[in-house]
């Protein structure tokens, strides 16, 4: 449901230049008007709270900034979100590939079926993607009572923030990769095959090349949210501090205590994360549309 | 979300169909299928009863009615705005335009709970914009309005923007040469090529906002029977480990979303359908 897709960016920057003469545009004051209130209201939603987070991370000074970055728990929080992030997102990244090969280069039945489960997870609350790990691993779930017999922890633990932050992300790479690999077929793949190269050759020198750059445009949405997931990661997380606590749920804390300062602190280094996203999506879309 | 076909001839040469499409469906099964399907078995636990009386629990109906009108409220502010931006992004031209469309997307780069933080502390009475106000702002339904709006913002833009690039200029030209006035080309002309994405957008943006916690949580003030979204409860109702009664409530909310997918679905399906005849 991620609807920015990568197809659609590219195509509608074609039609850009659209010529425009006196009975096709409106009047002046419509226009300004209309780009006023376009600015104001992006101003208000999007700039502003962009602006306090790193002004309200600085009001008591760099000290304390630095203080509550290299907090033990702040660096805890931080070291389990890559953590996080290292093993969900190459696990959706492989998934997204096999996934669009399946789904693009093959006819079966039930394909529009899949194609709808694989989109199921943006469709469902972040809290019951948490909720539905806790029904399977926790104490009352289902394997609850076989992994207590075995010592394994998985909800209130790393396993099952991972499992919540993959579930969530499920769709990413392959909602960017399936429309992409759609339109581009599966001639090239053929004259491939045929000429000799075995299934992975075919991937790495054919395949590949031609879906990099969406690829890594899902990769960078994929990222972005693995990185700040909060509901279903604070259904499973059990906010143990420094153990268990991510990034967006330590900032959750520090709210709640009333440290203003320290809790933009960390939020400031992930509106960074989040500004550098858009500056890389951004590139990777203009790069796309020029090769 | 569209039907997907490939020419049957090319079946099997192409290798790695059972490779692919068992991993495919062994992850979908371990990861998507069977966790969710755990919320239908955990309820069969209850009685049709027992389940009756906690979806319809007064402090459950003040919730779904929180959710349901907050979340339309905020669709609509974005249907609105959404479909002024993306007009302005596309149609005219204003200084560093390029940063501002990439600024459009920062909803879905920033944390939620970053952006709860964030607007919370904005629309607070003592907030650099809610001491211009002599109402609350946060910590009310309309707190809840302002971070569902912002979560919504994309979606709606996203989808109207390419629809309004692609566009011809012939149309609006054929328009206007028949002597009809740029606001009877917009609303004879432009606006039903619009209709099916705004609508789109709107639906998008909407069932992102049911489901939505994080942003919420801080800016809403979580107070019972006025501030409370539906995701809350089940939170609460997990903290207090009464999970047949939060995966009751989660039911009602995986069906409204259900619905809510394939009215979406059927919308395209609809637009796509009047395109083609």
């Amino acid at each position: 449901m991620e609807q920015s897709t990568f197809i659609q960016q590219v195509a509608s920057e074609k039609n850009n230049a659209v010529t425009k003469s006196a009975a096709l545009q409106e009047p002046r004051f419509v226009r300004y008007t209309l780009t006023f209130i376009a600015l104001a209201f992006l101003a208000f939603f999007i700039v502003l709270p962009l602006v306090s987070i790193f002004s309200t991370a600085f009001q008591k000074g760099v000290g304390v900034y630095v203080a509550a970055i290299t907090h033990p728990d702040a660096m805890a929080a931080i070291k389990l979100t890559l953590t996080v992030v290292a093993i969900a997102v190459p696990l959706n990244a492989i998934f997204g590939v096999m996934a669009a090969w399946a789904l693009t280069k093959f006819n079966f039945k039930g394909k529009n079926l899949l194609l709808t489960i694989v989109d199921l997870p943006f469709a469902v609350s972040p809290v019951i993607a948490g909720l539905v790990f806790i029904l399977l691993f926790g104490s009352q779930g289902l394997f609850g009572d076989w992994l207590f017999e075995h010592d394994i922890k998985i909800v209130f633990a790393l396993p099952g923030i991972v499992l919540a932050t993959v579930f969530v992300t499920l769709p990413f790479v392959a909602r960017e990769l399936i429309p992409l690999m759609q339109t581009q077929g599966t001639s090239e793949e053929e004259a491939s095959i045929s000429l000799g190269a075995n299934g992975f050759k075919t991937f790495w020198y054919v395949t590949l090349p031609n879906i990099k750059w969406g690829l890594l445009y899902g990769l960078v949405l994929c990222n972005a949210r693995a990185i700040g997931e909060f509901g279903a990661v604070s259904v499973v997380s059990g906010h143990i501090r420094g153990m268990t606590n991510t990034m967006p749920l330590h900032i959750e804390i520090l709210y709640n205590e009333y440290q203003f300062a320290a809790a933009f602190a960390v939020a400031s280094l992930m509106s960074v994360i989040a500004i550098i996203t858009l500056i890389v999506k951004d590139i990777v879309a203009w790069k796309s549309k020029s090769a | 979300m569209s039907s997907l076909t490939v020419n049957k001839k090319t079946r099997r040469i192409i290798p790695g169909f059972h490779l692919s499409l068992g991993y495919t469906m062994l992850y979908v099964s371990l990861l998507v299928l069977l966790p969710l399907s755990m919320i239908f078995i955990h309820t069969m636990s209850l009685s049709w009863a027992e389940f009756i009386d906690i979806v319809t629990a007064p402090r459950a109906v003040a919730s779904y009615k929180v959710s349901f009108s907050t979340a339309l409220a905020a669709g609509l502010l974005n249907v609105i705005f959404g479909t002024i931006i993306a007009w302005v992004l596309v149609r005219y031209s204003f200084p560093f335009k390029r940063i501002i469309d990439g600024l459009v997307d920062l909803p879905f780069a920033l944390p939620t709970a970053v952006a709860g933080i964030a607007l919370t502390s904005l629309y607070a009475p003592n907030g650099w914009i809610g001491q211009f106000f002599n109402f609350k702002i946060a910590f009310t339904p309309l707190g809840i309005i302002i971070a569902l709006t912002f979560i919504g913002l994309p979606f709606v833009v996203r989808t109207v923007q390419p629809v309004l690039q692609n566009i011809s200029a012939e149309v609006e030209e054929a328009s206007a040469s028949l002597g009809a006035t740029r606001l009877q080309t917009f609303r004879k002309v432009i606006f039903p090529e619009l209709a099916p994405a705004i609508l789109t957008g709107f639906s998008l943006a909407f069932a992102r906002a049911l489901g939505e916690y994080g942003s919420v949580v801080f800016i809403a003030g979580n107070m019972p029977m006025k501030t409370e979204i539906t995701p809350l409860i089940i939170m609460t109702k997990l903290e207090q480990y009464d999970y047949a009664g939060a995966t009751a409530i989660a039911v009602v909310m995986l069906v409204t979303s259900f619905i809510l997918l394939f009215s979406i679905n059927l919308i395209q399906w609809l637009a796509n359908r009047r395109f083609v005849h």
